[in-house]
């Protein structure tokens, strides 16, 4: 067993996949990519996998697919951090619409909107007409909740959905569920699922083959990352049990507009970037809130994130990649274990 | 008493006399008066409210101002006051008629909380 985190990277960087992709080989693909690293999750062992290899000869059975990870929109807010929210979202958008390969669907895990304003929700909605991608789900944040316990983000959004908004899906044989963890917070709590929604939980994946591919979306974290900041949920405890049975477990968040990456088990935790504004990384500074940076440098720190799901290896690869690109990505994912 | 004494004797008694008169000079202390001395300012900056935890007496009024660049609310644990959501600059008023502690916090961000102790 590995001892240190280049040690790790070092062993999966050897050619384990015969796809004839060595480590030095897996560099140049990464330089063509030109951004981002990838991380792919088989039977519970992250690997690296050769950007141009993603597909894979299953491919042409049609299991393979991909879809995109967006979060923390946060249209209507105008503060220094970033001016013009809604022309990061475009770029996102825009950044979508250009890969090589159209994802199937968006997931926008919350803070759709700053201040759950019918006009913010609107010009959102506008945006991610333009997606390539038709099909959008969501999952609310806090800002969505703010003015009505969410009932107008459950009108526009909420359709086939439970309780605060949760639901699942399958698509090509992949289990979907979105999670709610933000309404009804308790003083000085951090996010929270609720009995009702827990107990839905255990029974939507109750009877599914341990060998379905789960993916669980909601917009704080489901593990803790800092509670100080409320980064966390108090419940989750009880949400990750009902999933441990299963051979792969892929746990998307947001609302820290940073990414952090965990492994647990056969379970892969992810937050996104937001494509609003950056936050603080946990206790750097006196609070959570936006974070300035110089405008050179704002397109670097918002993202998008790639998740691409293969037959073969019963396994998503997780691709971050920031609105503007930069040479040093790779290096900058690599260290990926918290 | 001796020249110097009676100057300090004199001077005292004058100042007395000045803070008498000052004190029944001015308008009586009436109740308005009494509260809006005693108002609170309660800032939301940072994640916080600052000071966490304020006193006050009871009639007083406590006004939170969201000077943080998110926004925020004030939700009385016990139900008896809600904010709705305050923007950057946005204020919030409640006025407390009675004695009591008064739990709060923020319902978008739990983990802020504060507290009036009206006595």
């Amino acid at each position: 067993m590995p001892h240190k985190k280049r040690d790790l990277i070092d062993q999966n960087l050897q050619d384990l996949n015969n796809d004839g992709v060595d480590r030095r080989g897996f560099l140049k693909c990464m330089a063509w990519a030109g951004t981002g690293l990838v991380w792919t999750l088989s039977g519970g062992i992250p690997v690296s996998r050769a950007f141009a290899k993603r597909y894979g000869k299953d491919a042409d059975k049609g299991g393979d697919f991909s879809f995109v990870q967006i979060s923390d929109s946060h249209i209507g807010f105008n503060k220094p951090a970033n001016p013009d929210v809604t022309a990061t979202l475009q770029t996102a958008i825009n950044k979508i619409n250009a890969m090589p390969h159209k994802p199937d669907f968006i997931i926008h895990t919350g803070d759709l909107s700053q201040l759950s304003k019918p006009s913010e929700f609107d010009t959102l909605d506008q945006a991610l007409k333009g997606a390539s991608a038709k099909q959008i789900y969501f999952v609310p944040g806090e800002h969505d909740m703010l003015t009505d316990n969410g009932e107008q983000y459950l009108q526009r959004y909420g359709k086939g959905t439970k309780g605060t908004g949760w639901y699942s899906f399958d698509h090509k044989g992949v289990h979907f569920v979105g999670l709610v963890n933000v309404a009804n917070l308790k003083a000085g709590g951090m996010g929270s699922l609720g009995h009702e929604q827990l107990e839905w939980l255990e029974t939507d994946l109750k009877g599914r083959s341990a060998s379905t591919p789960i993916v669980l979306f909601a917009h704080i974290p489901l593990w803790t990352v800092y509670p100080e900041w409320g980064w966390g949920t108090d419940d989750s405890e009880q949400a990750l049990s009902y999933v441990k049975r299963f051979g792969s477990v892929t746990v998307l968040n947001g609302h820290i507009h940073q990414i952090m990456q965990k492994i647990e088990g056969k379970v892969s935790f992810h937050t996104a970037m937001s494509t609003a504004f950056p936050q603080p990384a946990p206790g750097t500074a006196p609070s959570a809130g936006p974070m300035k940076v110089p405008t050179d440098q704002l397109q670097k720190v918002l993202g998008i994130t790639d998740v691409n799901y293969l037959v073969s290896g019963r396994s998503l690869a997780i691709v971050d990649s920031p609105l503007g690109t930069s040479g040093s990505e790779a290096s900058r994912n690599a260290g990926g274990w918290r | 008493m001796t020249g110097k004494n009676v100057w300090f004797a004199s001077f005292a008694a004058a100042v007395v006399i000045a803070m008498v008169l000052q004190l029944a000079g001015s308008p009586s202390v009436s109740a308005n008066d009494q509260s809006s001395a005693a108002n609170a300012e309660v800032k939301i900056d940072n994640f916080s409210f600052g000071p966490q935890t304020v006193t006050v007496p009871v009639g007083a009024t406590v006004t939170w101002t969201n000077r943080d660049d998110i926004p925020h609310t004030v939700v009385s644990t016990d139900g008896l006051f809600n904010s709705k959501v305050r923007d950057t600059d946005e204020k919030f008023s409640y006025t407390f008629a009675k004695a009591g502690t008064y739990p709060y916090y923020c319902s978008v961000h739990p983990k802020m909380t504060g507290k009036v102790v009206v006595q």
